[in-house]
């Protein structure tokens, strides 16, 4: 038997399985039946304009693909279009992928189990599409590599299976932005997401979600990075979603080996966002540093960070600030630390507060009104993290997050 | 959004502010008592008074911060009556300060709160060349106030005045914490918020906390007070006060001066 039908077989076995958090969702309840009417171009600009629009604040440009090493869209299950633009970077729909390269498949699952729970193992039993995006050994991409995913029809599922490879010694930036039409939009997004670093590799991923008020979301990323290789990943979810729980994983697995998680969370009044990280520091000089910023205006978050040292002479830093703007606002910051053997260096800082008076008064007292202090604070606290981002990726994600309105505020 | 209260170039002896009968207290708490004060154009006057009795607060009320409570008086600005004015207003019409202990402000830098005050203007200074002025071109990426020295916390707050180009200004404690090295080109920028520079003179009006009176070596000031436990008294010729007052002390000096008086 063949390692996919292996997994596929299992996670029939987990079609049931809860998920160890977040609220229980009816998959029977969603469809997978799509009312978009888009098959797939070979010039994604023929998108209609507002759709573009949207995609815009998420990071996503199809105007002049070659801004971007690679581009790949999906709207609902469809693939709509991919195509890459750089000698050394492949960008593939993942089905074609796996017809392409049968090595392919000793990678998929590897990093997430098929049953780790039924979303998974809806995706797995399911042909899924999703992208896979390769950067040949020694390879730079000059630009990044772009994936949009689109949840176009009401109570659809969509199912996403990514695999991300960076060969020995590569650099790729990945930037996918996950959208829906509507602000009230009530799909679900599933997205299975598997990255390798090799060797000396360098991946940067970030994602800006921008999803609807009565959409439900449950990603499920693992990232495994070998020796010398850097994992840096940037989460960006500023707009109202119904239900948003994910703890992406990075296990330094090689020496030297470093994973960088920074998440930037805004909730308002309905919203209920559960976003953690975890690191496993498995091997000798890994490091880790997980950074959220939480922010409710209403709704819940949970801000859940886990930095695990499995070996000695490894170092992780977990850091998470709150802050709650509205009486109905919560957030739960829970930071874990846990130690295995002696000589790991592991520390955490969590703080959750309001505005400060004091601040506001000083701004004020420059003659910026009480908006214009509040909103100086509030941009500075939400601001990303742009360290460890190519210049110009820095700054079209300061501009993709400047377009969305961040109505949560 | 217009920050532009400096730009009324005021007449050298008109009144630029005015406090008559004022009472604050704060949290419910009498804290200053009668306080009359008349600071004309051009001029600047020096408050000085043991911890805690009342200086910064006077400023802080003055300036119109929510905490202090005006129970009764007036204060009067160029004339105009802002003793219920919001604090913003009261900034923006003119007033700024220096603060003697800032507060860290986290995700702002110093360029976004300039940039954020210089947003209608055109003329002026670039703000790199008015940092350079206090030898501050490497903060202004940083957070405000976060990680600065206690002398760069002076000079920062300088620059913020710079940027603000207030026509009254209060200088709280301008030289604690500044190093010998330093504290004259803090003299000298004072100097130039208060009174301009030889092209673009002004004639603004301050008021100056100092404990220790050294900044008087570097700034020229016409009067001075001595504040014991909220009240103001004691007034004359700043040298005159702090001498007697490192002589006799405080209420030596308020006694001598309120039996003048009387």
């Amino acid at each position: 038997m063949s390692r996919i039908s292996e997994q596929v077989e299992r996670a029939r076995g987990a079609r049931d399985k809860r998920a160890a958090l977040g609220d229980d969702l009816d998959l029977d309840s969603y469809t997978d039946r799509s009312r978009a009417d888009i098959t797939y171009r070979e010039d994604p600009s023929t998108l209609p304009a507002e759709t573009k629009r949207q995609m815009l604040e998420t990071g996503i440009t199809l105007d002049d693909l070659r801004q971007r090493a690679g581009t790949f869209v999906q709207v609902d299950n469809v693939v709509v279009h991919s195509s890459a633009s750089q000698e050394g970077i492949e960008v593939l729909d993942i089905v074609t992928a796996l017809e392409e390269h049968a090595w392919l498949e000793d990678y998929l699952w590897r990093a997430v189990s098929a049953d780790t729970d039924k979303y998974t193992a809806k995706v797995a039993i399911e042909q899924s599409h999703g992208y896979f995006t390769r950067a040949l050994p020694g390879s730079k991409a000059r630009s990044p590599v772009q994936s949009c995913l689109y949840l176009a029809t009401e109570r659809l599922a969509q199912n996403v299976h990514n695999v991300i490879i960076a060969e020995e010694g590569s650099e790729l930036h990945i930037i996918t932005g996950c959208l829906v039409p509507r602000r009230t939009a009530s799909g679900l997004h599933l997205g299975v997401s598997e990255f390798y670093v090799k060797k000396g590799a360098r991946l940067t991923f970030t994602m800006v979600h921008n999803w609807g008020s009565e959409t439900a979301v449950r990603p499920r990323t693992a990232a495994i990075v070998e020796e010398g290789g850097t994992f840096l990943s940037h989460y960006i979810c500023m707009r109202p979603v119904r239900t948003l729980q994910m703890y992406p994983s990075a296990t330094c697995a090689g020496k030297g080996a470093v994973a960088q998680f920074n998440s930037v969370l805004v909730a308002g009044p309905g919203s209920s966002m559960d976003v953690g990280a975890r690191v496993v520091l498995a091997a000798e000089g890994a490091r880790a540093e997980v950074v959220s910023r939480a922010l409710s205006t209403g709704g819940r978050i949970v801000a859940r960070g886990h930095i695990v040292g499995q070996v000695p002479e490894v170092k992780g830093h977990l850091e998470c600030r709150g802050l709650i703007l509205s009486d109905n606002g919560e957030i739960l910051a829970i930071p874990e630390l846990d130690g295995q053997v002696a000589g790991v260096d592991l520390s955490h800082e969590a703080a959750i507060g309001k505005l400060a008076e004091e601040e506001l008064e000083y701004l004020m007292a420059r003659g910026l009104s009480r908006d214009e202090a509040t909103s100086a604070i509030i941009k500075g606290f939400i601001s990303v993290d742009v360290a460890g981002l190519p210049p110009q990726l820095a700054e079209e994600l300061q501009g993709a997050v400047a377009l969305s309105d961040q109505e949560g505020l | 959004m217009g920050h532009s209260g400096h730009s009324t170039n005021s007449e050298r002896g008109a009144s630029m502010l005015e406090v008559r009968e004022l009472n604050v207290e704060i949290d419910g708490r009498p804290l200053l008592h009668d306080i009359n004060l008349r600071i004309d154009a051009g001029e600047t006057h020096v408050l000085f008074g043991p911890n805690g009795s009342g200086k910064t607060s006077l400023l802080m009320a003055i300036m119109g911060f929510p905490r202090y409570k005006v129970v009764s008086g007036s204060i009067r600005y160029k004339g105009r009556e802002i003793t219920r004015l919001p604090l913003d207003e009261r900034a923006r019409l003119g007033i700024g300060v220096a603060f003697q202990r800032p507060p860290v402000v986290r995700g702002v830098s110093v360029r976004a709160l300039a940039q954020a005050l210089m947003k209608d203007r055109h003329d002026g200074l670039p703000l790199e060349e008015m940092a350079g002025r206090l030898n501050l071109e490497e903060f202004l990426e940083r957070d405000l106030n976060r990680g600065f020295s206690g002398g760069e916390l002076k000079r920062l707050e300088l620059l913020q005045l710079m940027v603000q180009r207030p026509s009254l200004i209060f200088f709280d404690e301008p030289e604690s914490g500044v190093d010998l090295s330093s504290i004259s080109l803090v003299g000298q920028v004072m100097n130039e918020l208060l009174h301009g520079d030889g092209a673009r003179p002004q004639a603004n009006a301050g008021l100056i906390i100092t404990h220790t009176g050294f900044i008087l070596d570097y700034v020229q000031a016409d009067k001075a007070y001595c504040m014991i436990e909220g009240t103001l008294g004691c007034e004359g010729v700043p040298r005159e006060i702090l001498e007697r007052i490192r002589h006799e002390g405080y209420q030596e000096c308020v006694y001598v001066a309120d039996k003048r008086a009387g």
